[in-house]
């Protein structure tokens, strides 16, 4: 920094440095309390699942699980109902996350790799699919599993989810394929490789953190998802867990936050550690190339 | 060969729109991207040493995209296409019992655009839509730019916060919020007592007014929408070249001025696309409001486009103008949609 302004000459270096100090920690405080706001209703969750029942009925809330205990918890593992619906969101969600990551690398490598006709339109296609909002289909998506025998099935709702992750999924995983260079395949084919020989041996390896990271983000779609499953699953004998969530904390008269909050907490653990995983990738992902250094 | 290929592929660009594809396909600026020639493929010489033929490379991209395609299709092309029908028919009980249904022309769309509640609960969806939305961009951008003024400690403990809460399953926020706001024993109406407002005691947010309803859907909505501004546009600020807010530094802007006229603008492209993502994700919104719901009771109250969709369509079983109720929704979010894919574009590398 030699560069000279009047001002800095002037001005006494170290009364500013201390007002820019106390500036930065103030803000810094600002920054954190910002934080603890955010991250408040995760831990109000944890602190009402581990509180006794009686506790959270008392006037001043408990603010720390000082003693902790596990009734609640153990009441909704003890739940058939949860059990149930455990096994059904975890079928729906593998075929989901299965099922989408093969079409979508398919069509990724496709999409990446080939320049054919209608091309662009898949491209856009893509881009427009995943803003279709499910309110606006799912009137007909019921009509159609219904004439399928596929209401209040594994298949049917699975189908419905490969749909929705399906845009997102090949978009994101284009991205991947799209950063692995092209030259590094045709290494391989003037090394006497095919096509299709080059692209397994030499880029698909390549592909193992954008497939986890696809994955996940189809899972966290698929486990998350409330609509659909509310829309396909309305005989309610077999519900994915968000629908178990839902009713649970309706069904009741004076619900039972503690179970409530104990069932939010299993349901959102796996979540948040899966999400944690992927974030960087993700909040990246919607603005891809937008800013360029 | 090589240059046959390539006006091959700009020639049949144009067609494929007409099978129903976005009609921007077709905008000229975009084809130039697309004959930029790809070096594996129209190189003859490497073809031919792979042992490639034209004839066989023709056929295998539409072999390998068939499998995603037909997914996409039937799961969202064909029930698009039934409800598009559906929803110049009149489709109700009768005909799900077998019932042929009878065409009724633009019928449903009428009674539903000249509904008054119809144009209530638009109205009510766009005002949740630009409440929430302005408000999320505006909290997001000023955390990211908090974010640069603060040590790097309190800085990971804010990012590490809102990767949780926007980690959190919808579902499992909505039941948290409820806790918070629960009229007997939440901590809302505890706190709020407590520091005088006594008469708060017992408020139950839900039922007192639909504006209350809204503003525990909006709270809902809004701390949950604003980790992904918030961390995108941090993400975005740090690509900024330092020298340039160093120089106007230098020539006495303040932090205002700095941001206002220089920053902002710069990543003004991932600010324009944060906020149609935020629109188009509040215009839809149906979970937050359809669960609350389910805790507040009268629904007609509080319906927004979604939730009207369901009790129409699913509740109902009124299929016919629920379809032509979709219809207007879908076509009211495409609307904002097409901005965001035409913003996309613009930036270069989304046809590449």
């Amino acid at each position: 920094m030699t560069a000279i302004h009047p001002s800095r000459v002037n001005s006494p270096p170290r009364r500013r440095r201390r007002r820019r100090y106390t500036a930065r920690t103030i803000t810094s405080i600002v920054a954190v309390a910002l934080g603890l706001i955010w991250a408040f209703p995760l831990y109000w969750m944890i602190n009402t699942a581990l509180t006794a029942r009686d506790q959270l009925r008392s006037s001043p809330p408990t603010l720390f699980p000082l003693t902790p205990t596990f009734d609640s918890l153990a009441k909704v593992l003890a739940d058939p109902r949860f059990w149930s619906s455990m096994a059904m969101s975890m079928q729906v969600t593998l075929i989901a996350v299965v099922v989408s990551l093969l079409a979508a690398t398919l069509a990724a490598v496709t999409l990446s790799r080939y320049r054919f006709r209608g091309r662009t339109s898949i491209i856009v296609a893509v881009l427009v699919v995943q803003m279709i909002p499910a309110e606006a289909l799912f009137i007909s998506q019921f009509r159609m599993l219904g004439a399928l025998d596929l209401l209040n099935t594994v298949g049917g709702l699975s189908l419905l989810y490969v749909g929705s992750v399906l845009p997102f999924t090949v978009w994101m995983l284009k991205g991947f394929v799209d950063g692995v260079p092209i030259e590094l395949e045709e290494a391989a084919m003037v090394d006497g490789c095919s096509k299709v020989g080059a692209f397994f041996r030499v880029t698909f390896p390549l592909l193992g953190p954008g497939l986890v990271a696809t994955g996940i983000f189809g899972f966290l779609a698929s486990w998350n998802e409330f609509t659909l499953a509310l829309v396909v699953l309305s005989s309610g004998t077999s519900v994915t867990l968000p629908v178990w969530l839902a009713g649970f904390q309706t069904s009741l008269r004076g619900t039972d936050w503690g179970g409530v909050m104990a069932g939010s907490t299993l349901i959102a653990v796996p979540v948040i550690v899966l999400f944690i995983f992927v974030q960087s990738r993700m909040s990246t992902g919607m603005t891809v190339g937008a800013v360029k250094g | 060969m090589p240059s046959s290929k390539k006006t091959s592929t700009s020639k049949d660009d144009r067609p494929t729109s007409l099978r129903g594809g976005p009609p921007a396909t077709t905008h000229p600026d975009k084809l130039v991207v697309l004959r930029r020639p790809r070096s594996l493929l129209h190189a003859p010489s490497r073809g031919q040493a792979s042992g490639l033929t034209p004839g066989s490379q023709r056929f295998t991209p539409y072999l390998l995209i068939a499998l995603p395609v037909t997914l996409v299709a039937l799961a969202l092309g064909y029930p698009l296409i039934q409800q598009l029908i559906m929803s110049f028919q009149k489709f109700g009980l009768a005909q799900q019992f077998g019932q042929s249904a009878p065409w009724v022309g633009l019928e449903n769309y009428i009674s539903i655009l000249t509904d008054s509640y119809f144009w209530v609960v638009t109205g009510r969806s766009l005002a949740l839509c630009a409440v929430s939305a302005s408000l999320t961009m505006l909290i997001g951008v000023a955390m990211a730019v908090l974010m640069q003024h603060v040590w790097i400690g309190a800085r990971l403990v804010l990012q590490a916060a809102l990767v949780l809460a926007w980690s959190m399953p919808v579902i499992a926020a909505l039941a948290v919020w409820q806790w918070f706001i629960d009229a007997r024993f939440g901590l809302v109406n505890w706190i709020l007592s407590s520091i005088g407002f006594s008469n708060m005691a017992h408020f139950n947010w839900l039922q007192a007014s639909p504006l209350t309803f809204y503003g525990v859907a909006a709270s809902v909505i809004i701390w949950a929408s604003v980790p992904l501004v918030a961390l995108a546009t941090y993400a975005a600020l740090t690509q900024v070249d330092t020298e340039i807010i160093e120089a106007a530094q230098l020539d006495g802007a303040g932090l205002y001025r700095q941001l206002t006229g220089i920053v902002l603008p710069l990543i003004r492209p991932v600010l324009v696309l944060l906020g149609i993502l935020q629109v188009i994700w509040d215009l839809r919104v149906f979970t937050q409001v359809k669960v609350l719901q389910a805790n507040a009771g009268n629904s007609s109250d509080t319906n927004v486009l979604g939730t009207y969709v369901y009790q129409l369509g699913i509740g109902g079983g009124n299929y016919g103008m629920g379809s032509a109720l979709a219809m207007v929704m879908l076509a009211l979010v495409l609307v904002i949609t097409w901005r965001y894919v035409r913003t996309l574009s613009r930036q270069g590398d989304l046809l590449s």
